[in-house]
């Protein structure tokens, strides 16, 4: 199969958020492997040149608020999201999108209306391993991917889209009851388990992610003044040292 | 519906996949990134990497390998040996893994269990345990009593600890362990099958998934680690090493028996 994104071209920036520790290196890796130009996302300044945003993580969402606003992220994702700018938030990254989380109380980003509620019903918490996804509609994040094909979770709660944004569900899994395992708007996508975990899938669904995001640089071209965020002094995106040694593998 | 989760595990010392009984008459079996990717290819849906060596002098190239490892097999993986400490526990999640697991270090230590999963999730931390089966007799060693009981072992199998292996279970879980790696001392080795009473009496007791570990000798002793045992995922490192059997007989093995398995096209 190929991994190429799909809309041909230069290969997309994309920002991955590091609010802290965890894991980074598999989405990086799997990110890279579909043809993404990765910069790690620290602060607001790393955002500037950007075609996409992805914000993974696990654990759970105060600790994580903390951090993306102790890093002065919070806003900058928000309004990334209002300019419906290819977005992408993985398991946590999804959770963060609703208005609050019953794990610990937190309030989160609010860009979707409902509540992050622990799964009901499941035989087995955390919910560990592959199960199937079920789509209600075509989607572009899905092309090419079997319908019911199996993804990795590693989740005990998630995301319940409410009122408007009960149109964004994407997809469907089922372990006790079923819970909403992806969503899409526009171009705001997110999806509860780990396409970075899940083999040949997951780079698909990577890949066609990173189609939106060439489209999004195609759009934009050279015009920076469509690209929020950007601070006035012009400064290089932060590319990690060893990227070059990193592409090899892509 | 959740799949049931088969899982080579690669025993590693010094850089190197070994083979053998665990700990004794070690082969070498190639290079562990090298191997992970062939497992992942032919549908492996985990994998783990203990470290048997475990020295501090070679954490460093646990952790290349973990992250050559993270560059090549897009599944998950578990990295176990060594781990005493959430800075150890930040190292190998860092370098690539997406859980750790601990054995002797929370036995002998009990709170980095909690620390651990206070700080990255509980999804991220696997305790294992080497259970021994106890002579006939139960629990309290009372020949009249019929349930049969196991004792923790650590230090790969060698020093007894005194804990009765349900109940170790059960406060693991309690102290914030998402999962639990299960392994028979007995049947380590011998290919004599899972111990499923084990398996059943720690699944019936724990809300978390357990993986089944030590003994598999076929595809049916898979079976029974999830039907018998109502163990969530099943691991085993020779007969794949060895190439007895295929991850994907054993998958077809165990779809044959009416378990949901993640069947991968050429795998």
């Amino acid at each position: 199969m190929t991994l190429a994104p799909a809309g041909g071209g230069a290969s997309p920036r994309v920002g991955i958020v590091d609010y802290g520790a965890g894991n980074l290196v598999s989405i990086e890796q799997a990110v890279v492997a579909v043809g993404g130009r990765v910069t790690m996302v620290r602060r607001p300044a790393d955002l500037a040149d950007l075609d996409a945003l992805v914000v993974p993580g696990v654990g759970a969402a105060r600790p994580a608020m903390i951090r993306l606003a102790r890093r002065g992220l919070v806003e900058p994702i928000r309004a990334w999201i209002e300019a419906d700018r290819p977005f992408l938030g993985i398991c946590l990254g999804l959770q963060l999108l609703f208005e609050g989380s019953d794990e610990d109380g937190a309030e989160t980003l609010g860009v979707l209306a409902g509540r992050t509620v622990r799964l009901a019903d499941a035989p087995t918490l955390p919910h560990i391993g592959w199960n199937q996804v079920e789509r209600t509609r075509p989607h572009r994040l899905f092309e090419g991917i079997a319908e019911g094909a199996d993804f990795y979770f590693v989740h005990s709660y998630a995301g319940s889209p409410a009122g408007p944004a009960e149109a964004a569900i994407l997809a469907w899994t089922t372990h006790g009851r079923p819970f909403v395992s992806a969503v899409a708007r526009g171009r705001l996508c997110g999806v509860q388990f780990h396409p970075e975990r899940s083999g040949r899938d997951g780079l698909r669904l990577l890949a066609n992610f990173l189609g939106l995001a060439a489209a999004e640089a195609a759009r934009t071209g050279g015009d920076s003044n469509r690209r929020p965020n950007r601070r006035p002094s012009r400064r290089p995106s932060r590319r990690r040292p060893r990227s070059g040694d990193l592409e090899r593998t892509a | 519906m959740l799949r049931r989760r088969v899982i080579p595990c690669l025993d590693v010392a010094h850089g190197r996949v070994v083979k053998g009984t665990r700990f004794v008459d070690l082969v070498d079996a190639g290079d562990p990134p090298t191997l992970a990717e062939r497992y992942a290819a032919e549908g492996a849906d985990e994998l783990v990497f203990l470290d048997i060596a475990a020295a501090p002098e070679g954490r460093s190239t646990l952790l290349d390998i973990v992250e050559r490892t993270a560059r090549r097999a897009f599944i998950p993986l578990t990295v176990g040996g060594g781990v005493r400490s959430v800075a150890d526990m930040r190292a190998v999640l860092r370098a690539g893994a997406d859980k750790v697991s601990l054995n002797t270090a929370a036995v002998a230590e009990p709170a980095l269990v909690r620390r651990c999963a206070r700080r990255f999730g509980s999804q991220a931390v696997v305790v294992a345990i080497d259970a021994r089966r106890r002579p006939a007799g139960g629990r309290n060693g009372d020949p009249d009593t019929a349930e049969p009981s196991w004792e923790v072992v650590v230090a790969g199998g060698r020093r007894p600890t005194g804990l009765d292996a349900v109940a170790w279970a059960e406060r693991a879980v309690e102290l914030g362990a998402g999962e639990l790696l299960v392994t028979s001392i007995d049947r380590d080795g011998t290919r004599s099958g899972y111990d499923t009473e084990l398996l059943r009496a720690i699944t019936s007791r724990v809300p978390v998934p357990v993986i089944a570990s030590g003994g598999a000798a076929g595809p049916d002793d898979f079976v029974a680690a999830v039907r018998d045992g109502g163990a969530d995922a099943v691991l085993a490192a020779s007969i794949f090493h060895r190439r007895i059997h295929s991850i994907a007989a054993v998958k077809a093995a165990m779809a044959a028996a009416g378990i949901p398995v993640r069947l991968v096209p050429g795998g």
